[in-house]
């Protein structure tokens, strides 16, 4: 990576100065260095990108690739053990079109629509144990946790006696830095040994699940392998756990932290799809973005990027440029459209979003009809942010009603 | 309006088929089937909306207003 540039090397991921806020250089970087030098947690130098019309083209541009594993691309973590540097990020990139194929049809907005009701189901038992417990409670471990967990192991056929141990794995597996690389391999093991013999189990008596039909389908004339179903539902659970459990959390924050959010929502729920659009653009805690990696030269912002350069996009601090968004530091629970990055774009935008659509949703709509009164228990200052790689959390949301 | 789809660039996220159902819907691997063209005046401004937020930038209108 270039170091010609004299201008200062920022550390990154950057620190913002309350748990709800963006960090301070978003905007300057915005204004004046929309390709800003940035030096990661394993030390090694990237581009960032946070203008909205950047991280936009960066992302559905195919040259951009995610081959982080490559010789000369960027190590985003100390030891190099996170998601995107494994080996098998780099299969599944491969594999990629041939199982995002496969899962489309679990993840299409008719049959994510067709399970609207379980998930509201499941979040009425979560709030029911909750209210049962009584306030305050802690919004993360009794909701937001447990809740995408539930969803995913639905999904996948897992018992709902083995709820929490793919929680468990989840969390390790996603660590960048609660978690020993020991930890995150000795994760990653257990929980292959599992579904290893959780496929075989499918194999042997096929249920109404994604897995039981994934096992049986047959793509371009070969049934599945083994290490591909795997992935798959490592895929599935790496991807749609740890993300839509911080979201659900950061969003319920935003919206108690000004009592006026909430208030409009209980007085019309029909502004909850409007409202979940804004927090996903809204979210200031949105962690890493997305690291891409050019072998060739390419242009962004009128600056020649040369092969070798790994690129980081922070779609949280694209969905605040003013030149995307009017009043963009304002939160509009109306605002519509609301094209905001946070699921990236293009031929790598989350399969899932549809889900995680309706996970949020749904959650919100329980939350307005049993618990109008729901309001922080603790001055928002005192929030913790929680470090993910995928995506920034909340250690815990405490609440009382 | 005419409404026209891109299926190269459709990525499958069904924001279309959430936003405007009567005028989009989704094949099993989840790109996208148009459903009507010239969808009625009243479905116009989902219809804008879903062209906006397409991650894939699948949908393009002619005649919008």
């Amino acid at each position: 990576m270039s170091t010609e540039s004299s201008e200062q090397v920022l550390d990154y991921p950057l620190r913002a100065p309350a748990p709800l806020e963006p960090p301070e250089e978003w905007a300057r970087l915005r204004q004046g260095c929309p390709v800003a030098h940035v030096r990661l947690p394993s030390g090694d130098q990237a581009v960032l990108l946070t203008r909205y019309a950047d991280v936009r083209q960066v992302l559905a541009d195919p040259r951009f690739t995610r081959q982080l594993g490559q010789e000369g691309a960027a190590k985003l973590s100390e030891d190099g053990g996170s998601v995107f540097e494994t080996e098998d990020a780099a299969s599944l990139t491969e594999g990629h079109e041939r199982w995002r194929r496969l899962l489309h049809k679990s993840f299409t907005a008719k049959r994510v629509s067709a399970m609207q009701p379980r998930i509201e189901a499941m979040a009425d038992a979560l709030i029911d144990d909750m209210v049962r417990q009584g306030a305050p409670a802690d919004l993360v471990s009794s909701l937001a946790f447990p809740l995408p967990v539930w969803v995913i192991c639905e999904l996948l056929g897992i018992p709902d006696i083995d709820r929490d141990k793919l929680a468990f794995w989840s969390n390790a597996m996603l660590n960048m830095t609660q978690f020993t690389r020991e930890q995150m391999q000795q994760a990653q093991m257990e929980f292959a040994e599992y579904m290893t013999a959780h496929i075989a189990a499918k194999r042997a008596a096929p249920g109404e699940d994604l897995l039981s039909e994934l096992v049986a389908a047959v793509d371009d004339g070969h049934p599945l392998t083994e290490r591909e179903l795997m992935m798959i539902g490592q895929g599935i659970l790496v991807a749609g756990h740890e993300t839509t459990s911080n979201t659900i959390a950061k969003m319920m924050a935003m919206l108690l932290s000004e009592r006026s959010r909430w208030e409009q929502l209980v007085a019309d729920p029909s502004l909850v799809r409007t409202a979940v659009e804004e927090a996903l653009r809204f979210d200031a805690n949105a962690g890493f973005g997305l690291p891409r990696f050019i072998t060739e030269e390419i242009e962004v912002s009128g600056q020649k990027l040369p092969g070798g350069t790994t690129v980081v996009c922070n779609m949280a601090a694209a969905n605040r440029d003013e030149q995307a968004y009017e009043r963009a530091d304002t939160m509009d629970l109306t605002r519509s459209p609301n094209p905001h990055l946070t699921f990236g774009v293009g031929p790598h935008s989350c399969v899932g979003q549809a889900l995680a659509r309706t996970e949020l949703q749904t959650t919100l709509n329980v939350l307005l009809r049993r618990l109008p009164t729901l309001a922080l228990a603790v001055p928002t200052e005192e929030l913790a942010r929680r470090e993910g790689l995928l995506i920034g959390g909340l250690e815990r949301v405490p609440v009382r009603w | 309006m005419r409404v026209i789809v891109d299926l190269e660039k459709c990525c499958g996220a069904g924001q279309c088929v959430l936003l405007a159902p009567k005028v989009f819907d989704q094949r099993d691997d989840g790109i996208v089937i148009l459903l009507d063209e010239h969808p009625p005046e009243a479905l116009h401004k989902a219809v804008r909306e879903a062209a906006c937020v397409c991650p894939g930038a699948a949908i393009k209108l002619e005649d919008p207003a």
